[in-house]
């Protein structure tokens, strides 16, 4: 177990340079450097520019080496905790990202269990009456999910708390709790509000899931060894929760893999449309303003917390499942 | 002594051997038929199929579907909500027909308040002359599915901001939105056929980097990175470069699923004895995978095909509505939601957000259709 755990964070090391390579090339690609960019914006405002602040900043950044040194630089200075320094909220980059990543990583994963809450008893239901009226239709429900845009639900979801509870769910908690430290009170802000996103994001995964478990389950319902149980008469109940479930319950956790880009992904549409205090809407702005080091900095951060999640739903799994656990040292 | 009884009837000793001619078509039927035949019995997705070909047709048509031409605005008449087709007057069944359509200013609210003018009556006319266009940018022509006469309007899903017709415009938003999806799968089947194909025919350090490269992809979640792509994307470029762009970056995070589907299905075709027999006679690698690999597993990548497709679709629809995807004057399904994305407009004006009604449909009938694709991309298995 010790080993493979080894192996698996070895194994991310390569990938993180990769990806972090990726991301510097994104950065560098717009034309011109950032500082030209923002000189060339204070200079159309009709401020003038500060040259030493400019020189300070030229240097701090290394712009004026060449590209390696330059990737060399900011790939060190992220593992120090430094991301680089935004020009649209003259800051670096670290302090606006602030609690916003926490916040992120609080909404995925509570968008992860409820998908799992969702998608288990109708999938679950789903396996055990197949080609049933509840089977399509509950399978519908969950396909009218993913074909949904999550923005426009989240849209009339606002429209319609507003309208018929009279709240204002937009935001992750009430005005008077931002920027103040946590506290029971805020904590239970929090939740009222999460719930909504949360909901949102969820739909999406949760019809991808159902199939996944309903085709796992009905393979493993249609081996022998449950023929043979059921034969020697045990319980309808018994029968599915002894074995069949707990066989296909394994990819549950090996889905985190494939889910959490996907939540992710919709949480960033879905927190612009809600602003919620996440990473989306602020990679947008500085998408938009082509801020480059504070996007790459949420993207670097985006693909670490999905390779960090894969590797916890692998180490899960293998604490699960012996035969993964095993399959580095087993001989032939 | 009893007589030894024989029955004179006429008998066949390789009856239970024979054929029936049921059976016969079945055994002699191409893999194709079968797969057609099976596909067949999945009637939700038979009907999605149909409806998907429905509505390729009419986005590739849209000029004559669409009551109006695409710049033709109204300025008189914005923000209109859905005018309603009548088809009974004073009880009685006539040709269907709209009234005459006005509005007044309520100042209170701010608004336009329409209103039926029931004195004046406005027949709906098929196959009638109305804007011109040019069907495909070459064929001149004015003809329209449906339309009323000039001083009457037909604007069954409302009008916009600017006295767009929504229906018009969904109609030809439908085009691009469609093609992105399809274009893009083209793109991403063509990669992940060639990079899938190198690494389960090649193995070694070809396989291992191809793998490396789909893990690598697959571990960004997907909308960043396409919304950090898109954000990079000149604003000096054509409306058709923009587009083009965008199909590139949603094709080239789309490829991955498919290129780790051929690589498995290759690596282990590899080991057949007909593709050692095929390798031995000389045969190249591109004849190999060609002409005897790629046909037993080509009906599965169709429809893994078909189910990504919705994926690019709704890529397409989340990057124009955050306003880094396509652009005005380029009208498509994204583009008009993101005319919708003020909480003011579901409030007032919720017939903007129609364009959502297409979009979903979209997305379920492909859904439907490699679902049932999928069930019958195996048609030896029972």
């Amino acid at each position: 177990m010790f080993n493979y755990v080894i192996k698996r964070l070895l194994a991310m090391i390569p990938t993180l340079i990769v990806i972090s390579l990726l991301v510097f090339i994104i950065i560098q690609l717009p034309p011109g450097d950032y500082l030209e960019s923002h000189i060339a914006e204070l200079e159309s405002q009709g401020e003038s520019v500060d040259p030493a602040q400019i020189e300070f900043l030229r240097e701090e950044y290394g712009l004026d080496k060449t590209i390696w040194e330059q990737y060399f630089v900011w790939v060190t200075g992220f593992m120090q905790g430094d991301l680089g320094y935004s020009f649209e909220y003259n800051l670096p980059v670290s302090e606006v990202i602030g609690d916003k990543m926490w916040l992120t990583i609080i909404v995925s994963f509570f968008t992860i269990i409820i998908t799992w809450i969702i998608a288990f008893p109708i999938g679950m239901y789903s396996a055990t009456h197949p080609y049933s009226w509840g089977d399509y239709g509950l399978t519908f429900l969950g396909f009218l999910g993913l074909a949904t845009p999550n923005f426009l639900l989240a849209l009339v979801m606002l429209y319609l708390a507003n309208q018929y509870f009279g709240t204002s769910i937009g935001g992750l908690m009430d005005e008077q709790f931002i920027d103040q430290p946590w506290s029971w009170d805020k904590l239970v802000s929090v939740c009222e509000h999460l719930w909504i996103p949360v909901l949102v994001i969820g739909t999406s995964g949760t019809a991808g899931m159902i199939r996944r478990l309903r085709a796992n389950l009905l393979d493993e319902l249609r081996k022998p060894y449950v023929v043979t149980a059921r034969a020697k008469g045990m319980g309808e109940l018994k029968l599915l929760t002894k074995y069949p479930l707990r066989l296909s319950l394994n990819f549950f956790i090996a889905d985190i893999g494939s889910l959490l880009p996907s939540v992710i992904s919709g949480a960033e549409v879905v927190a612009v449309v809600l602003s919620l205090p996440t990473t989306g809407p602020i990679l947008l702005a500085a998408l938009q303003s082509q801020d480059m080091y504070l996007a790459g900095s949420f993207l670097m951060f985006l693909a670490i917390l999905t390779v960090v999640g894969v590797l916890v739903s692998d180490i899960l799994l293998a604490m699960l499942d012996p035969r993964i656990r095993l399959q580095g040292g087993m001989k032939k | 002594m009893n007589e030894h009884w024989v029955s004179d009837k006429p008998f066949n000793p390789y009856e239970t051997d024979e054929l029936s001619p049921k059976q016969q078509k079945y055994f002699l039927a191409s893999q194709w038929t079968l797969i057609w035949w099976k596909f067949k019995k999945h009637k939700l997705a038979m009907f999605s199929g149909v409806f998907l070909i429905a509505i390729y047709f009419v986005a590739a048509f849209a000029e004559f579907f669409a009551p109006y031409a695409l710049e033709h605005r109204h300025t008189d008449k914005i923000y209109s909500p859905a005018q309603e087709i009548h088809f009974f007057e004073d009880g009685k069944l006539t040709r269907p027909f709209v009234y005459g359509w006005s509005f007044e200013l309520n100042m209170q609210k701010l608004l336009r308040e329409y209103t039926e003018d029931k004195t004046q009556k406005y027949p709906l006319q098929f196959f009638c002359e109305g804007d011109k266009y040019e069907l495909w940018g070459s064929l001149n022509a004015s003809s329209h599915l449906v339309c009323v006469d000039a001083p009457g309007t037909l604007f069954l899903l409302g009008t916009d901001r600017l006295g767009h017709d929504m229906l018009s415009r969904i109609l030809y938003g439908a085009r691009i939105s469609l093609t992105i999806g399809l274009l893009g799968i083209v793109l991403s089947f063509t990669l992940g056929l060639t990079l899938g194909g190198l690494a389960g025919f090649y193995g070694g350090w070809i396989d291992s980097s191809v793998q490396r490269l789909t893990e690598i992809i697959r571990s960004f979640p997907e909308l960043p990175l396409w919304m950090a792509l898109s954000a990079l994307l000149p604003l000096s470029w054509s409306p058709l470069w923009i587009f083009f762009g965008i199909t590139l970056i949603l094709a080239m995070m789309d490829w991955t699923g498919l290129a780790r589907a051929v690589r498995a299905k290759i690596l282990s075709l590899r080991e057949e004895d007909y593709t050692s027999a095929a390798i031995l006679m000389g045969a190249t690698p591109a004849r190999v995978i060609k002409k005897h690999m790629l046909p037993s597993f080509f009906s599965h990548l169709i429809a893994s095909a078909s189910l990504s497709i919705p994926a690019m679709i709704l890529g397409e629809t989340a990057l124009s509505f955050l306003g880094l995807g396509l652009r005005p004057p380029i009208t498509s399904w994204g583009v008009l939601l993101n005319e919708a994305q003020n909480i003011n407009n579901v409030a007032i004006y919720p017939w903007l957000m129609m364009p959502v009604v297409p979009v979903i449909l979209v997305i379920l009938a492909f859904n439907f259709l490699g679902d049932g694709l999928r069930d019958a991309a195996d048609p030896y298995h029972h």
